[in-house]
């Protein structure tokens, strides 16, 4: 009795393991182990629009820069100083996120990426919001994070991370740029309106550029401030709100579809036509509605990206090479995932250079605080955010499609001082402080 | 005085485009009591066909005028397909199930569409704003309109009208609204209520296409536009009453006037007055505004 017992338990004891080894084998298949472990490859997370109005502009031209400089940091085929094989002689191992969804999903995407593929590093994030919601959940989970496009500059004004980074620049200097810009082109400014977005992003973007020109040309009136919500479509009415009000200038941080659309519906109204528009991130539309951009418009891409991108070897290796394989140029967003990850090349390569083996993430992210590197716009210095956010010259000129391709003419270029904060110092209170005696050399 | 019609005019644009948005969605509702989720769907495989369409005629250099005849007859016939599809592959095995449940249903159909317009047409955006300056413009004290926007004003009379007309004044028409009444006593009377309720959310689906196709134009047409104009839409016939057509026109001329008002006059209340109109009519008419509470059956 007692012998039957024991073998019953016996026999219920294999299930139990034969049940668990496949529940382990499960485990392991769905949650695979670090790629570190294996020694050869380094994970890396990247997160971009794939659907949704930001896509088309922004998070596919991204993913694209992705997929080429990825393939040739692997093969180590890019131009000097970084012709060497992969980030501290690893191969990248890429895992692509699609950023639509809002913070809360991209929340739990992170997570995913941090703890089930235990990546070593993310690159990612076009919406200031979802930056925004990501760095303090990169912070408490020790993921090395490079936000490559959002541009709110809350993010290292507010807090100061080990392991968050930014290697675009903020938002304050398109706007600071943008003021210096509209006043460069016409000193005798008298009255502006906006149109942006109701959230962080365009409410942020207004506040500098409005602020600014207050602080450069104190008495430049404020006809109207329009914020309709983001991805509206439809401007029927804030068109001729801005028509009634008649200011001079048209500022704009719309972005993507939103821009788009603005564009489209303010030239069948001629708004733009008696009104010069000031388009911060207008860069992105002006190969693909190259005959609906008012002629003069003011037209802005976050930094020396595109069309204002310096002629050095990089930026000409990469423009050849994304022209080749995806048939049109690159825009900024693609410049900025091309420099989000040669950022990290640098920093990794430096970090293994001075261990002489593969670095860890406190290693690389010591490596990345305030580092400067090369990039195909250019030099890029992490002077602000304690290291953290990086900072680039502006660049602002006006559209033309006088001879049936879109170019820019006007072109002026303000170094990084005079278009952002000290480190240590917010935008706003830079802005309304200092600004003016900033000078721009 | 000048700024008042100028206000007037874009709430009447905004309030016709939402209404042929809305009309579609409240008709399916008062039929079929099923809340369309995938109405937006409509709406944007409406936008994307329009877009293709005109993307391909003017590629082919045929005459500019006659794209408006193809685009908009392109959108609406997508839309009566997709409609059919819709009715006769998944909804005609649902009926008689729980409202909650068709809200479900159609969710799913929403995501399913959601990405067969990705597979269909990538996740790039798609313009068409030829037609969209074609018309050209007036100045209307001093501020310049696109004909166009003001021929929208046209088409959501005439949408409105026939629905009035089809509802009222033919034999069909007082068959559908026989249904709305009371669908057990339609069928008793041998109507035939499967044939109505294809004739209709084929008809919805048109309406929710029509509206995509004819604001293609001053759009860039890319995923996710269908998810946007569905809230609106449910705003609008939650303000008129669920299943009311004249409600929906009310509840669209309602909120197209009074958000055109804010943009004028307190911009910054642009995005509250949508939902703080419906909050005002609802705390007032929890029914909305032309429906009268009714006995619920057991």
């Amino acid at each position: 009795m007692v012998c039957r017992r024991s073998t019953n338990r016996l026999k219920v004891s294999w299930h139990s393991v034969l049940v668990a080894s496949l529940l382990v084998a499960l485990i392991g298949a769905v949650n695979p182990a670090p790629a570190q472990a294996e020694g050869e490859t380094f994970s890396l997370g990247l997160v971009t629009f794939l659907s949704g109005g930001a896509a088309g502009p922004f998070g596919i031209p991204a993913r694209n820069a992705a997929e080429l400089v990825v393939e040739a940091i692997n093969a180590g085929t890019l131009p000097a100083p970084y012709n060497t094989k992969g980030v501290a002689g690893l191969t990248i191992d890429p895992t692509v996120i699609d950023e639509a969804g809002g913070g809360t999903k991209q929340v739990g995407e992170f997570r995913n990426l941090a703890q089930r593929k235990n990546v070593d590093a993310v690159i990612g994030y076009i919406s200031s919001g979802d930056c925004l919601a990501i760095a303090p959940v990169a912070e408490e989970l020790g993921v090395l994070t490079i936000f490559f496009d959002c541009g709110t500059p809350r993010i290292f004004e507010d807090s100061s991370f080990k392991y968050v980074f930014r290697t675009g620049p903020t938002s304050t200097m398109d706007n600071v740029g943008a003021a210096r810009y509209v006043l460069d082109l016409n000193p005798g400014l008298k009255s502006v309106a906006g149109i942006n977005q109701n959230y962080a992003w365009g409410q942020d973007s207004w506040n500098d550029f409005r602020d600014s020109l207050q602080a450069l040309k104190p008495g430049v009136e404020i006809k109207t401030e329009q914020f309709p919500k983001i991805y509206a479509g439809q401007y029927g009415s804030e068109i001729s709100a801005l028509m009634v009000n008649k200011p001079e200038v048209i500022h704009s941080s719309f972005w993507g579809g939103d821009m788009e659309g603005l564009v489209l519906q303010g030239a069948a109204r001629g708004l733009f036509d008696d009104h010069k528009g000031v388009f911060t991130c207008g860069e992105t539309a002006m190969f693909r509605l190259s005959d609906q951009i008012a002629e003069g418009a003011i037209i802005g891409g976050r930094g020396p990206f595109g069309v204002y991108a310096p002629d050095n070897a990089l930026n000409q290796w990469f423009r050849k090479s994304y022209i080749d394989r995806f048939g049109t140029p690159p825009t900024y967003p693609s410049y900025k995932m091309a420099q989000a990850l040669l950022g990290l090349k640098a920093a990794a390569d430096k970090a293994a250079a001075a261990k002489n083996g593969k670095p860890n993430k406190d290693e690389i992210a010591a490596a990345l605080t305030g580092l400067e590197f090369e990039a195909p716009s250019g030099t890029v210095r992490m002077a602000l955010g304690k290291g953290h956010q990086a900072v680039q010259e502006m660049v602002y000129g006006q559209y033309t499609y006088k001879n049936n391709k879109p170019e820019v003419y006007n072109v002026k270029r303000y170094p990084a001082e005079c278009v952002n904060p000290p480190d240590g110092v917010t935008s706003s209170e830079w802005i309304k402080s200092s600004l003016k005696q900033t000078m721009c050399k | 005085m000048d700024n008042l019609l100028v206000i007037l005019i874009d709430g009447l644009v905004y309030s016709s485009w939402l209404f042929i948005v809305a009309a579609g969605l409240t008709l399916v509702y008062g039929v079929m009591k099923i809340l369309n989720m995938a109405h937006g769907s409509l709406y944007a495989i409406g936008a994307y066909t329009a877009a293709s369409l005109v993307g391909w005629y003017f590629n082919g250099g045929y005459p500019p005028w006659g794209s408006f005849a193809l685009f908009i007859g392109g959108a609406v016939l997508a839309g009566m397909l997709t409609g059919l599809l819709i009715e006769r592959g998944l909804l005609r095995w649902m009926y008689g199930r729980d409202e909650v449940v068709m809200i479900l249903v159609t969710y799913g159909v929403l995501l399913i569409l959601e990405d067969a317009t990705k597979l269909l047409w990538g996740v790039d955006a798609y313009f068409a704003y030829q037609p969209y300056g074609l018309l050209g413009r007036v100045k209307l004290r001093g501020i310049t309109f696109t004909v166009y926007d003001l021929m929208l004003i046209a088409v959501a009379g005439l949408v409105g009208f026939a629905l009035w007309y089809a509802l009222n004044r033919t034999r069909q028409g007082k068959l559908l609204r026989a249904v709305i009444h009371d669908r057990e006593v339609s069928l008793a009377m041998g109507i035939n209520v499967n044939r109505v309720f294809i004739v209709t959310f084929v008809i919805g689906s048109a309406l929710g296409a029509l509206a995509g196709g004819v604001t293609a134009p001053a759009l860039s047409v890319a995923p996710g536009i269908g998810i946007e104009i569905i809230i609106l839409a449910f705003a609008v016939v939650v303000i008129g009453g669920l299943g009311s057509v004249g409600g929906a026109a009310v509840g669209a001329l309602l909120v197209g006037i009074c958000r055109a008002v804010a943009v004028h006059t307190y911009p910054q209340f642009e995005l509250f007055v949508i939902y703080g109109v419906m909050a005002a009519v609802l705390a007032v008419r929890p029914q909305g505004l032309f429906i009268t509470a009714a006995a619920r059956k057991i």
